[in-house]
This record gives C-alpha cells, sequence and structure tokens, in this order.
C-alpha cells in the first residue's frame, strides 16, 4: 500500500468527520462554481491567465531582470537565493543586521516549502503567523492541512479548546466570533511589538518593480505597518510582465480560491515608506530545474490557489496530512514528485484520474495528466509499487491473446464456483473489503456473438436500413 | 460505411448484455455493424496504474483488428478515451494514422453521427438518475463539466429524452467521481469505496430506480457497493434502455 493509501485508511476510519471535512471543502468549490459562472469570458480568462503564465516562464530572465531593476530603482532590496538554505541564510542576515527578535509573518507556501519559521527560531528568532488559520496550526504545532484554508480540518470546538489552553479564552466557549476577536487580541499584541514583518508575494509585476500581497485578514497590512522592516519572499515564477497580467490574474484568484469576487485586501508595495526598509528575495530552489523539465514545467504557471485541492474527490476524503509532501491534493502530488521522487512518491496513488482538477485550474494545468505522467516514471525509477507491478504481469498474460482471454474467464468462471466466500473476500481482496466483486457470466459477449448475432450482422442491412428513421 | 463494436474485456465477460444491446441499437438505426473477433483489451488498466508500455501489444492489436472500419464504436467512454488520447503516443503515430481518429462512444456516435430524431422502440418506465462518468464527461465532451462556465449540454440526457415513458434525473454532485479509477480503487482502497457509497447515496437522494451512465466500468463499482449494502437500487447501462424492446 502507498504511504497515501495507509494515512487516508486511518483519517477515513473517523467516517463523520471524513464526510463533514468533505463537505465543507464542497461548499467552497460550490462557492467558486457561482464565481466562475457569474464572468461570461470566464473561460478565455483562464486561456488567457495560461498563454501569459506560460509566455512569462519562457521569458523569466527578461521579466525577473526587469523587475529586479525597477524594483531597485523604487527603493527596494533585491535578493537572490538558489535554494532553500541559501533563501533561510539570506533572510536570517537581515534580521540579524537589524538585531531583530520577533518577527511577524503573513501566510507564505515559500516559507513552509524552505522551512524558515524552525530555522529562525533555532536561533532565537521568534516567528509569528499573522493568518488566523495558519496561527492556529502554528499554537497547535502542526503544519497547514490546505495552502489556502490551512486549518480547515480543525473544528471550531477543538479551536476553542485551543484558545483556552494558549489564549486563555472562556472555557467551552466556541463561538466563531468570539474566537475571532480573542485572536485579533492576541494578534495586535505581536503586529505592535513585531521587530520586523515578512510577507508572501502573490505577483511581482515587472514593469513597475512592486509587488501584490493578497490577504483576506489585512494580516500583512497590519504586519508590514509598524516595524521598520519588510522582508518578502517570492518563488522565481511569481513574476508577471504587468498592470494588464495583474488584472487577469487578480479576477480569477480568489474566486478560484475561495469564491469571493477578490480578496478582501489587495496591497501592493512599491517603496518603503520613508524610514522603513524593504527586502525581496527571490528564491529558485528547484524551480529552474522544473523549467527544464518539459512534462511537467506547466507547474510553473501555478497561482497556489488551492482549487485543485478543493474540486479533488480524493483530498476531500483523506485530509491534508495523508499526504508526505506539505502541500496535498494534485497540486502537492506533482510538485512532490518535482522536488524529490523517492521521498514522495508515495502520493502518485491519490488520485483516480477523475481530471475534475484540470478543469478547475484558472490558469489550465493539465494537473491529473501529469499525474498520469509520474506514473508512467515509477517503475523507471525503481518506485513502482510491486503489488501493482504483479497485478500488470498476471493481466498482460491474461489479455496477451484471445486464446488467453477466454480460457481466464473460464478459469475466473470456475473459480468463483467453486471458492467460498472466505477465500474470494480474503484479506489480500482490497475491493471486497466493502464492495461486492461483479460476476463472470455464463456467456461472454464473443461466445453470444458467435452463436447468435453474427448471423444477422451479414445479412443485408438494408433490411435493417428500411426499418430504421434515420439513414446512414 | 462500415462501423466497428469494440467491446471492453469487461464488457465481454461481465457484462456482455451491452454488447448485445449496442448491436441491436446500432442495427436499428441502420448501421452496418460488424464485431471483429478476437478482441481482448485496449491496454487501458495497465497505464492508468503506471504501466503504459505494457498496453503497446494491446494496441497494436486493436489497430489490426479494426483497421478496415470507419468507424469504431464501444459502449465504453473510459475506453474509448483511452484510445483516442493515448495510441497516438503509444503508437508513436499521429492521430489521424491511428485508431484515434475513428473511434467513439456509442452515444457520442449516435448522438453526432447517426443523429435519430426518435427512438421509436424505446421504452422504459422508470426513474433514472443520469451518472455522468470522469472520462465520458470531462475528456470526449459527453456533457458540460461542472467545472466549465459552457453552454450546458449532455449528449446522454438527449438521448434518454427518446425514451418513452422514462423520468430523467441526476445526483446533486452532478459530475463527482464514483471512485473507481481502475487500479486505483484496489490501490487506494478506502478512499475509493467511500468515494462510491457517497455517490450511490446521492444517486438514491433523487429517489431513481435506477443509475445509468455510459460507463460500465462506474456502474460495476457501484453495483459492487450497491450489492454489499443492499441498497434499493439498481444499475443499468446507458445502450441497454435505448435499446430496449429491441
Amino acid at each position: 500500500m502507498s504511504s497515501h493509501s495507509k494515512a487516508a485508511e486511518k483519517f477515513i476510519a473517523d467516517r463523520p468527520r471524513t464526510d463533514w471535512h468533505n463537505q465543507a471543502l464542497w461548499f467552497v468549490r460550490q462557492k467558486r462554481d457561482n464565481m466562475a459562472r457569474s464572468i461570461p469570458e470566464w473561460e478565455a480568462l483562464r486561456e488567457a491567465a495560461a498563454r501569459t503564465k506560460m509566455h512569462t516562464i519562457t521569458h523569466l530572465a527578461y521579466y525577473l531582470e526587469m523587475f529586479e531593476r525597477n524594483a531597485t530603482a523604487n527603493g527596494i532590496h533585491v535578493h537572490w537565493a538558489k535554494d532553500a538554505l541559501e533563501h533561510n541564510e539570506t533572510v536570517y542576515n537581515i534580521l540579524k543586521e537589524h538585531g531583530v527578535k520577533h518577527l511577524v509573518k503573513s501566510k507564505s507556501m515559500l516559507a513552509e516549502e524552505c522551512g524558515l519559521s524552525p530555522y529562525l527560531e533555532e536561533r532565537g528568532i521568534e516567528a509569528v503567523e499573522s493568518d488566523l488559520g495558519e496561527r492556529i496550526m502554528q499554537l497547535m504545532h502542526q503544519p497547514p492541512s490546505h495552502i489556502v484554508l490551512p486549518a480547515i480540518h480543525v473544528k471550531r470546538q477543538e479551536v476553542g479548546e485551543l484558545f483556552e489552553r494558549e489564549l486563555g479564552t472562556e472555557h467551552g466557549n466556541s463561538d466563531p466570533t468570539y474566537l475571532t476577536h480573542a485572536a485579533r487580541e492576541h494578534l495586535r499584541d505581536k503586529f505592535l511589538h513585531a521587530d520586523a514583518a515578512m510577507t508572501g508575494v502573490n505577483f511581482a509585476v515587472a514593469s513597475s518593480g512592486a509587488f501584490v500581497v493578497c490577504t483576506n485578514e489585512g494580516n500583512a497590512d497590519m504586519g508590514t505597518s509598524f516595524p521598520k522592516l519588510h522582508i518578502a519572499i517570492m518563488g522565481l515564477e511569481k513574476v508577471i510582465p504587468d498592470y494588464d497580467a495583474l488584472a487577469i490574474y487578480h479576477r480569477l484568484l480568489a474566486r478560484s480560491a475561495t469564491g469571493q469576487h477578490s480578496t478582501t485586501y489587495t496591497s501592493h508595495y512599491k517603496r518603503p515608506v520613508e524610514g522603513q526598509e524593504m527586502h525581496i528575495v527571490i528564491v529558485d530552489n528547484g524551480r529552474s530545474k522544473i523549467l527544464g523539465n518539459p512534462v511537467h514545467r506547466n507547474m510553473l504557471r501555478c497561482l497556489r490557489c488551492g482549487s485543485c485541492m478543493n474540486t479533488c474527490p480524493v483530498y476531500r476524503r483523506s485530509g491534508g496530512y495523508s499526504y508526505s509532501y506539505f502541500i496535498p491534493g494534485p497540486l502537492g502530488i506533482n510538485l512532490g514528485m518535482l522536488a524529490d521522487p523517492k521521498q514522495y512518491s508515495g502520493n502518485v496513488s491519490a488520485c483516480s484520474l477523475c481530471m475534475s482538477c484540470s478543469n478547475v485550474c484558472p490558469v489550465k494545468i493539465d494537473l491529473g495528466e501529469q499525474i498520469y505522467s509520474w506514473r508512467q516514471e515509477l517503475d523507471t525509477l525503481g518506485l513502482a509499487n510491486p503489488v501493482k507491478k504483479g497485478i500488470v504481469k498476471v493481466l498482460n498474460t491474461a489479455l496477451g491473446s484471445p486464446g488467453m482471454f477466454h480460457f481466464c474467464i473460464k478459469a475466473g468462471r470456475l473459480g468463483e464456483k467453486i471458492s467460498p466466500r472466505g477465500l474470494l473476500y480474503c484479506g489480500a481482496n482490497a475491493w471486497g473489503r466493502s464492495r461486492e466483486l461483479p460476476e463472470f457470466t455464463a456467456r461472454t459477449f464473443e461466445q453470444i456473438w458467435k452463436e447468435e448475432l453474427s448471423s444477422t450482422a451479414s445479412c443485408n442491412t438494408e433490411t435493417a436500413r428500411k426499418g430504421s428513421s434515420t439513414n446512414i | 460505411m462500415k462501423v466497428g463494436l469494440f467491446i471492453p474485456c469487461f464488457v465481454n465477460a461481465i457484462y456482455p448484455q451491452v454488447g448485445v444491446a449496442s448491436y441491436k441499437l446500432l442495427r436499428s438505426l441502420g448501421v452496418d455493424v460488424d464485431y471483429p473477433l478476437g478482441q481482448t483489451c485496449c491496454g487501458q488498466p495497465m497505464a492508468n496504474g503506471g504501466f503504459e508500455k505494457d498496453s503497446a501489444p494491446l494496441a497494436r492489436n486493436m489497430e489490426k483488428l479494426f483497421h478496415d472500419y470507419d468507424y469504431v464504436v464501444g459502449p465504453s467512454g473510459s475506453c474509448v478515451a483511452f484510445v483516442k488520447d493515448h495510441y497516438p503516443d503509444i503508437l508513436h503515430k499521429e492521430a489521424h494514422e491511428c485508431l484515434s481518429s475513428r473511434i467513439y462512444e456509442i452515444c457520442e456516435f449516435i448522438h453526432d453521427v447517426v443523429k435519430p430524431s426518435e427512438l421509436p422502440h424505446a421504452s422504459f418506465p422508470h426513474k433514472v438518475s443520469v451518472h455522468n462518468s470522469c472520462h465520458g464527461l470531462r475528456l470526449l465532451g459527453l456533457a458540460s463539466p461542472s467545472e466549465l462556465n459552457i453552454p450546458h449540454f449532455s449528449k446522454l440526457k438527449d438521448l434518454l429524452s427518446m425514451v418513452d415513458g422514462i423520468e430523467i434525473t441526476e445526483p446533486s454532485r452532478v459530475d463527482e467521481c464514483c471512485g473507481f479509477g481502475g487500479m486505483f480503487s484496489v490501490e487506494e482502497p478506502a478512499v475509493s469505496a467511500c468515494m462510491g457509497q457517497d455517490k450511490v447515496r446521492d444517486h438514491m437522494s433523487t429517489g431513481a430506480e435506477y443509475i445509468t451512465g455510459a460507463d460500465s466500468s462506474c456502474l460495476m463499482h457501484m453495483e459492487g457497493v450497491i450489492k454489499r449494502e443492499k441498497l434499493p437500487i439498481k444499475t443499468i447501462h446507458i445502450v441497454e434502455i435505448l435499446a430496449s424492446n429491441l
């Protein structure tokens, strides 16, 4: 069994919770559908978004250098980091130079990817998450289970208990408004006493050297308003050519992610305010290698909206932690394989190839098709599931010739008849744990054809034509 | 116009009545249809499991068997989609040089090529819930997928609406996967079964007596759930309805 399959089984063992998780995310998918249908040119927008991203990632040096030039002219310090370690060192060095002890962060998947918070904490710098969901997960000492809705798997009663323990809220009070107020008070204190702020970057606009951060809680803005230092971090694929491109992506992002017209806050950072310093770290960490991979380079178009997770019937029923990569769902299956196939191949089974993800993706990444491609690579990488390999060997023999095919059906019929139920439904029968096996019929179609139908096929087809209302 | 009937392996062995209905339906519409002997499988099971290279001998056999037919028609969206989308890669040919350009799922063929205005024989006085199988839907375009903002259509419902006495409904999550997915069903048995159970219940909530669709594999999966849990709903392939009374 794959690592995902095992973890998923544990998650599903609590069926009411699985149903709740499934429904919570389906609700987000429905909100997204309503938004998509409210825009007549939705499909044209997706097409434009996909093409513009493709253009940008295939002219990456041009746009990144343009961004660097313009950002530098605006007074932003631009840094380049080739990998996670260099990113963490760069951020740490800036913080150290400024004597920072308390950093307030808005949500960034890149920081997760680089393991920034533990890196800083080991070096005596507190990094507080300011996004409510991220803060909940930080207080629970767990990673996010979804890239946009980090605490989607946590029930409000559990948040109530957590806040009672950590923030001293009333016992048994899990009213969302009450808890949100408590979180706000707690975070306000963190905002006021932070020495530096960190944000991610949703879009880096090459033509202006500005970057855009989208949040629903205003936490990025709150965070960057007080301290004298703002560090923004971005994967190098976050650059876009200009504001025309931004208009496309901005219309798609929140609609796809959460079914909102737009995020509540869309903040444009162009230059530091007087007395403030602004830094941006542009990170590769394997991205240029992905660009060199023609089958999978589409992944660099990703906006990190999370819609592929919300629609994924497997993700909804297995939860974010069933995936071994820090990003779950169809996106995570693919990015995990690009990061390290040996470590993350256990997620590749988590897909029924329903292809819904490819249809919701606002930048038309062929996520499902890419998972299919990864499956084809597993055997060459020495990572194929041996049981599956065995099944395929049996199939190859059974289906290899018509004689063998019909022999196997006969054998199957006999096996079905003489085997006791206990044997047919033994532990090795994964299908049979919750489903009855299909049964062979007395005659195959080929037999029926030979015995009954073939004679009618050779008769004059004109007879049939006369009896029909159509003529072709 | 000569049409070759493609009967997928599991239809041949488990659902031969679907093959018979397909044949009778095409004949009733005046189509010159033949079943070339010696068919086994299109190769999809191994490919979806990650062994596409093992599909090549089967693809070559399919090419050989159906070489002389103008159209190839099969009662399984998923198998047809596999031939259509993957044979060019597997056989290192252009789509127009291989079966991919000539193969149709049977409802698609009847709806788009034969275009009957009525099915005078067909009668099915029952309430059915339409199962929109993923590959038929998202790869072949048998209906508009719920994710896309395109005008609504359903070739399956168009055909079913020609059947006398039928009442047509759809589940609330109109095109959510049933969880079969070939080897997915045994490699991820917990998620797969959970999806199947959810899907059957969604169909049941319409009050339908039957779940019907264009893919026997999805119906087989849901049938497995229905029989295990002894649920009051049945499965039937759409061609069995369209070919009723033939």
